[in-house]
């Protein structure tokens, strides 16, 4: 079991830069998502961080050990891939055997025929065999030990994929997109089974995905990664309720978090869309801000006017419990999706106006660069009392 | 749909037409090799005669046969054959494989430039090279040995590319799995590489013994000795020097000659076409 760091990594290909500068700790036995768009460098990290890719700048130590000159073997790693790499001329024994033999037994003892005569290796032999079969019970893939890969379903193909990596037990797992070859149903199913993977092993998770559904049930943290940058590193809840930057408020959430620009028109009141908003903003009069609301932070208000956003009824989802209500605001083209609780709003229809009140504390507030600017909670004017009661 | 939907596809005009150019394209291929084994069975006074048939009014198999093992070392020139083609096959993968590894999946400079060489390699007749190659045995003192007719195959550019093509094939996420298992980078080239590219191996396999069975040109500037000549070359001498105008036996040696490569292409034919076109759509 080990912590690791990673300090001040570049990589780049030619002129592409793909990491700059990442820098990020990772506990022992925590369970660490690299989340982030196809392209992002999140598996770059993720291979360079197993010796598979060189960096170009910065250091890396896993438990406390400088790595950076280590070959992969030598890291104390494994790697689950997303296209599994498993052996296709090897039997599923075979394929979660071999890092053992390749640790355990000498390099005349690996010789075909010859290196079961030498002292040792049929007992070297007997206890892999053992623990191969031992991990592969665990995962409930057992009975399929002599098969080869080909004969195997995706799921089959995953289980053992992983088994490859536990035999091993090492410090470190690193998994890259594990789950996204599966169907939506065995992807739910597998998710839940790695989970329980890493609170039965304890061992350091390195988890890379675009997925975030994966990063926020699977994650003890969640590291945003974009364009070679990490955004924000933080606990899920963390991520989605309080994202320090625009993109990531952004990336995170579906529906996709509403975007409405604002103008302040004085200390504690925000024009948009035809609306005035009661939220502090730590910017002068006339700033020009963006707000970001989740479309559960909405609910059905009875009438229009400060406090409430007003919009015409475009499009309704029903979800069973829930509706997304495509709005188009009246103050402008904002397009905007408002989640309310099917119950509470139970005939809306197209082409029809509605009010819907916002709670001045669920807004997130980003200024010009996209980093967000903190609501002024301690002056007790960001739940203006008056308002609130308008919105209901 | 229409194809699809006809009871008897065969009868398709285009099919007729397609299977006809078949089958006489095949005939023609196949016409030198059947008039090989008919001759081959038939007695001296009918290879001459004016009229033609395939099948000989009296079969001499027998004599002719026994004639092209006896009086010619048949035997030795065909287990000289052997030899040569098995340890070129041998050594052309030892080198090969890793030489090809290396193109597909390592990165560092200059690789580009050596690949190029290897198509350039390919490009070249080995005619072209057999003076260079003559000079530099008798430099080495290997003129007349074994040695002198493998060394100049040991290098096959066919291979490097062949198996290269395959090994771009097989994604690097293998690869990578196999570093991390502990695999140096050589047993990744024999552990790995080369069992997943069977096929390919199959095939080049063929391409190699064909090749090399049936080469004439550089064993006849190599070696001079009898007791060292593969099947054709000692087929020539045999013509020449025993035979004068005794087609028989010398089609009956021939055809044993033959033999063993058309078994061997029948029994790795799957692997063969995978080979070939395995390579091509990837």
């Amino acid at each position: 079991m080990a912590s690791v760091s990673i300090d001040g990594i570049d990589k780049n290909y030619g002129a592409t830069s793909v990491l700059r500068s990442v820098s990020l700790s990772i506990a022992d036995g925590e369970f660490l998502t690299l989340l982030g768009p196809s392209g992002c460098g999140k598996s770059t990290l993720l291979r360079i961080l197993a010796g598979l890719e060189v960096q170009d700048a910065g250091s890396l130590s896993i438990g406390e050990r400088a790595v950076d000159n280590l070959r992969p073997k030598r890291r104390d790693v494994a790697m689950v891939f997303q296209s599994y790499a498993l052996y296709p001329h090897m039997t599923v024994a075979s394929n979660m055997g071999l890092p053992l033999r390749m640790r355990r037994l000498s390099t005349f003892q690996r010789l075909p025929l010859l290196g079961r005569l030498l002292p040792g290796t049929a007992r070297i032999a007997a206890e892999i065999d053992a623990e191969v079969t031992r991990t592969a019970k665990s995962l409930g893939i057992g009975h399929l030990l002599a098969r080869k890969p080909g004969q195997l379903s995706g799921g089959q193909r995953q289980r053992v994929a992983v088994g490859r990596a536990m035999v091993r037990h090492p410090a470190v797992f690193l998994m890259d997109e594990p789950l996204s070859n599966l169907d939506a149903k065995l992807r739910v199913q597998m998710r839940a089974e790695i989970k329980e993977l890493h609170q039965r092993l304890g061992a350091t998770f390195v988890y890379v995905t675009h997925d975030q559904a994966e990063a926020m049930t699977l994650s003890d943290r969640v590291a945003v990664m974009l364009d070679g940058e990490l955004l924000q590193v933080a606990p899920p809840q963390e991520i989605y309720a309080d994202p320090d930057d625009r993109r990531v408020a952004e990336f995170i959430g579906s529906p996709k978090i509403n975007m409405l620009d604002g103008v302040v028109r004085e200390r504690g009141l925000i024009d948009v869309a035809g609306s005035t908003l009661a939220i502090g903003a730590d910017a002068l009069a006339g700033a020009h801000l963006t707000l970001g609301i989740r479309p559960e932070a909405f609910h059905l208000a009875e009438r229009g006017g400060p406090g409430a956003l007003t919009g015409f009824v475009r499009m309704i989802e029903h979800m069973g419990s829930d509706l997304f209500v495509h709005l188009d605001l009246a103050g402008g083209d904002h397009p905007l999706i408002a989640r309310l609780l099917a119950e509470r709003a139970p005939d809306i229809a197209p082409g029809q106006t509605l009010h819907v009140g916002v709670r001045p504390d669920r807004v997130l507030l980003f200024d010009r660069n996209g980093r967000r600017l903190r609501q002024e909670v301690e002056s007790g004017r960001a739940s203006v009392t008056p308002i609130r009661e308008v919105a209901r | 749909m229409s194809i699809n939907m006809h009871p008897n596809r065969l009868l398709q005009p285009s099919a007729i037409v397609r299977h006809a150019v078949l089958l006489t394209t095949g005939a023609l291929i196949l016409v030198p090799f059947v008039w090989m084994v008919s001759l081959s069975i038939k007695p001296p006074g009918e290879i001459f005669r004016a009229s033609f048939s395939f099948w000989p009014a009296q079969i001499y198999g027998v004599e002719n046969y026994t004639k092209a093992l006896t009086e010619a070392p048949l035997p030795r020139y065909m287990g000289n054959g052997l030899i040569v083609c098995a340890l070129i096959l041998g050594l052309q993968i030892l080198v090969c494989a890793p030489c090809a590894y290396a193109l597909a999946k390592l990165r560092f400079p200059g690789r580009d430039l050596l690949f190029a060489m290897v198509l350039i390699g390919l490009l070249l007749p080995h005619q072209v090279l057999s003076l260079p190659l003559f000079v530099l045995s008798y430099q080495l003192g290997i003129l007349n040995t074994y040695a002198a007719l493998i060394f100049p195959y040991v290098v096959s550019p066919f291979g490097i590319f062949l198996f290269r093509q395959f090994f771009k094939t097989i994604p690097d996420d293998v690869v990578h799995a196999a570093r991390l298992d502990g695999l140096s980078e050589i047993a990744i080239v024999w552990k790995i590489m080369v069992p997943m590219a069977l096929p390919a191996l199959a095939a080049f396999s063929i391409f190699s013994i064909v090749g090399h069975w049936n080469d004439l040109f550089w064993p006849l500037i190599a070696v001079r000795d009898e007791s060292l000549m593969p099947p054709p070359l000692g087929i020539m001498a045999f013509k020449s020097e025993e035979s004068g105008n005794d087609y028989g036996p010398l089609m009956a040696a021939s055809t044993l000659i033959v033999l063993p490569l058309v078994v061997a292409f029948l029994a790795a034919q799957k692997w063969f076409v995978e080979g070939m076109t395995g390579g091509a759509v990837k």
